[in-house]
């Protein structure tokens, strides 16, 4: 296959592959491209792997996040307030390419800003800039041919929402086409919202199971380095978003500038977090 | 313009709920299984006589249809043109067309078991209607309305709090409507189990737009069997005003395969089209996906949504139905923008001269009346959606015009 695929799903896989080499799950950060600021943003995210996240979803400023909780919709308007824009993600995405080759980057935002960005080129910039799969939550299985299979094709991985409302008749729709992992949201609800019990997760997993042979990360609602243990136990990597926004919200001065606290606060809970998620098997 | 003109302009959505290139259903997938729930449900009624018929009850007895086709002989006098019908939609109970929809939507989450309504609303039309409703049905509602929004149009937010509505202030990205969208489509999304999402304009993810369009198509039939009583012939022009267009594709879409009919929908250019503070993203937008559809949207050159600017809080909306995109891409209907000052004109003159006092959004398509009616012979008949009454927009107007209550 072309080099393509080396660089998009296929690091996806060897990190899936090398997490479960270690026997745990993985730890799935999020942070908001251009937040607090795009420099600010840019050092946070080259200490994220260091600091303990497995793989890294950068999401994609949007006006009008629709499906994000009052957390990441501020972080969006931070960043589009501090300038940032697709281009400039793309750029920090490269930036982070250049001295780390293996942790993924998965791109997570809305379709509004790819789709006037122009699909095919959009696709062609990611892939280049070290890309590897790309999350668009309005893009249901049903508008497939918008994104998801120009995406596939050119080897970069369509990760999916799987949500409690994904019964057994709706799964075998939402793995058809996708590839990486499947992240299933544990809570209907927005980003940040309350966790699901650990008997609600033990019971999805055991649904997605029967559907796909993928890894699954579970995310939502996870805010302490506990709840990642608890959930690392079940799922293959924990994804955690408003809490990692949180802290940098709380790390801003009073003019909303970042301060020289703000990537030390993000580092310090994602090794908290991490360190949940390495001893959860133990 | 296109050269293929479809067989009917009345055939669509396709299944997947696509007008051409428009609408679709672009939602986050926790709400997938809801729409298409939705969708099911609204086929089995829409096919079951039983419910057409308690939905006529209700339009009758409650609503108050069917309302006049009044035919506006001073303003027809004044600009001494085209003949001026107007559908009185003002006369509805609750003073707007949104009630047509208010009802056929609660019947049908009545009928899905659905036991707690939510809502967004801009000018507070939409609002009131669903708290009207939700009071008559007696289920419990919530109503997203921007903060800026509850300022300017407090008599609405009095009337939805009476009626035993929840209000709740939207203080996000804008604070208007958009904004109030966003925040209805959180709680849809956060209470999946028994909530059903009332939206008020033909817009939003498939079923809604055909669902509003169907539910509004009220006015345009009534209206076409009350021109052909009052002229025996079709009028030249059927027009409306457009925020996200639900009484114009109500009023236009019984009309839509007669050729003779011209279709005009009109904007809110708020300060000029030119000045970029308006809400006309037909005339000034370009085709994007927000709130569910592809449609004309208001927007930056990297896909961010822009604030919309007018007057009038219904029309204050950066995107607008995804029908109209189609029919504006197709050329079956154009749209004209009217700025803040022509439709506080228009609102004026039609205060003064017929005694009636229109809504801020049907004086947009008033103003455009002006604009053309004079152009156009006697022998011509100019059929206007007149979509609600003014009432709610004294204190704005007043402002506007530097009056003091």
């Amino acid at each position: 296959m072309s080099d393509a695929i080396i660089g998009g799903q296929d690091r996806i896989a060897k990190r899936f592959a090398k997490l479960k080499e270690e026997g745990r799950a993985g730890l799935v950060t999020f942070i908001t491209a251009g937040d607090p600021d795009p420099e600010t943003s840019f050092e946070i995210l080259k200490q994220l792997p260091e600091a303990g996240a497995d793989i890294i979803e950068l999401g994609m400023p949007f006006t009008d996040p629709m499906a994000d909780g009052p957390a990441i919709q501020e972080a969006s308007l931070r960043a589009l307030a501090a300038g940032m824009h697709m281009r400039k993600t793309l750029s920090i995405v490269r930036g982070f390419r250049d001295q780390d080759h293996d942790t993924p980057i998965i791109l997570m935002g809305y379709y509004n800003p790819i789709y006037i960005y122009g699909v095919a080129e959009f696709l062609e910039d990611a892939r280049n800039a070290g890309v590897d799969g790309l999350i668009v939550v309005d893009l249901p299985p049903e508008e497939d041919a918008e994104l998801c299979i120009p995406t596939v094709e050119k080897g970069l991985s369509f990760i999916r929402l799987t949500t409690p409302t994904s019964d057994d008749k709706r799964l075998p729709k939402l793995v058809q086409n996708t590839s990486g992992f499947v992240y299933y949201v544990s809570v209907a609800g927005v980003t940040g919202a309350g966790s699901a019990s650990n008997d609600q997760i033990v019971e999805a997993m055991g649904r997605l199971r029967r559907h796909t042979d993928l890894p699954i990360a579970v995310g939502f609602g996870i805010k302490t380095a506990a709840q990642a243990a608890d959930v690392a136990k079940q799922a293959d990597a924990a994804v955690v978003g408003s809490a990692i926004v949180s802290k940098i919200a709380e790390s801003l001065d009073e003019n909303g500038k970042a301060t020289d606290k703000t990537a030390s606060m993000v580092t310090g809970l994602v090794r908290e977090l991490a360190n949940g998620v390495r001893n959860a098997r133990k | 313009m296109t050269s293929s003109a479809p067989n009917s302009f009345r055939a669509l959505p396709d299944p997947d709920g696509h007008f051409g290139n428009f609408g679709g259903r672009f939602v986050a997938e926790t709400l997938m299984p809801l729409i298409l729930e939705l969708e099911q449900a609204y086929k089995d009624a829409k096919a079951d006589p039983a419910f057409k018929k308690e939905m006529d009850y209700y339009l009758r007895h409650y609503v108050g249809r069917e309302n006049p086709l009044y035919f506006a002989e001073r303003l027809t006098e004044e600009l001494g043109g085209a003949k001026i019908y107007f559908k009185r939609e003002d006369l509805n109970h609750t003073g707007a067309h949104k009630i047509n929809n208010c009802i056929g939507q609660i019947l049908l989450a009545k009928r899905m078991g659905k036991t707690r309504i939510i809502a967004e609303t801009g000018a507070g039309q939409h609002g009131v209607a669903t708290a009207t409703v939700c009071a008559r049905f007696g289920l419990p509602c919530t109503v997203y309305m921007g903060s800026k929004d509850i300022e300017r149009q407090s008599p609405n937010v009095f009337r939805m709090r009476l009626l035993g509505a929840e209000v709740k202030p939207v203080v996000s990205g804008s604070n208007s409507l958009k904004d109030a969208m966003n925040e209805a489509l959180r709680d849809w999304v956060t209470n999946v189990e028994d909530t059903f999402y009332i939206i008020g304009t033909a817009a939003g993810p498939h079923p809604y737009p055909e669902m509003v369009r169907d539910f509004q198509s009220v006015i345009g039939n009534e209206a076409r069997r009350q021109i052909m009583e009052a002229e025996n012939r079709l009028p030249d022009q059927v027009i409306a005003s457009v925020g996200g267009g639900s009484n114009a594709i109500g009023l236009f879409h019984p009309f839509l395969d007669d050729k003779g009919v011209e279709v005009v929908g009109v904007e809110a250019a708020g300060h000029g089209v030119h000045t970029g503070k308006h809400a006309a993203s037909l005339s000034a937008g370009k085709p994007g996906v927000l709130h569910g559809n592809r449609t004309y949207l208001l927007m930056d050159d990297d896909g961010q949504i822009k604030e919309a600017d007018s007057i009038s809080a219904g029309l204050d909306y950066p995107g607008i139905g995804p029908e109209h995109s189609w029919l504006k891409d197709i050329g079956r209907a154009r749209y004209e923008p009217i700025t803040d000052k022509e439709a506080l004109a228009a609102f004026k003159l039609c205060s003064e001269l017929e005694g009636i006092i229109p809504a801020l959004e049907c004086s947009h398509a008033i103003a455009q009346i002006m604009k053309e009616a004079p152009k156009m012979g006697k022998d011509k008949i100019i059929l206007m959606c007149l979509s609600g009454r003014g009432d709610k927009d004294i204190f704005t107007v007043a402002e506007a015009l530097g009056v003091e209550l």
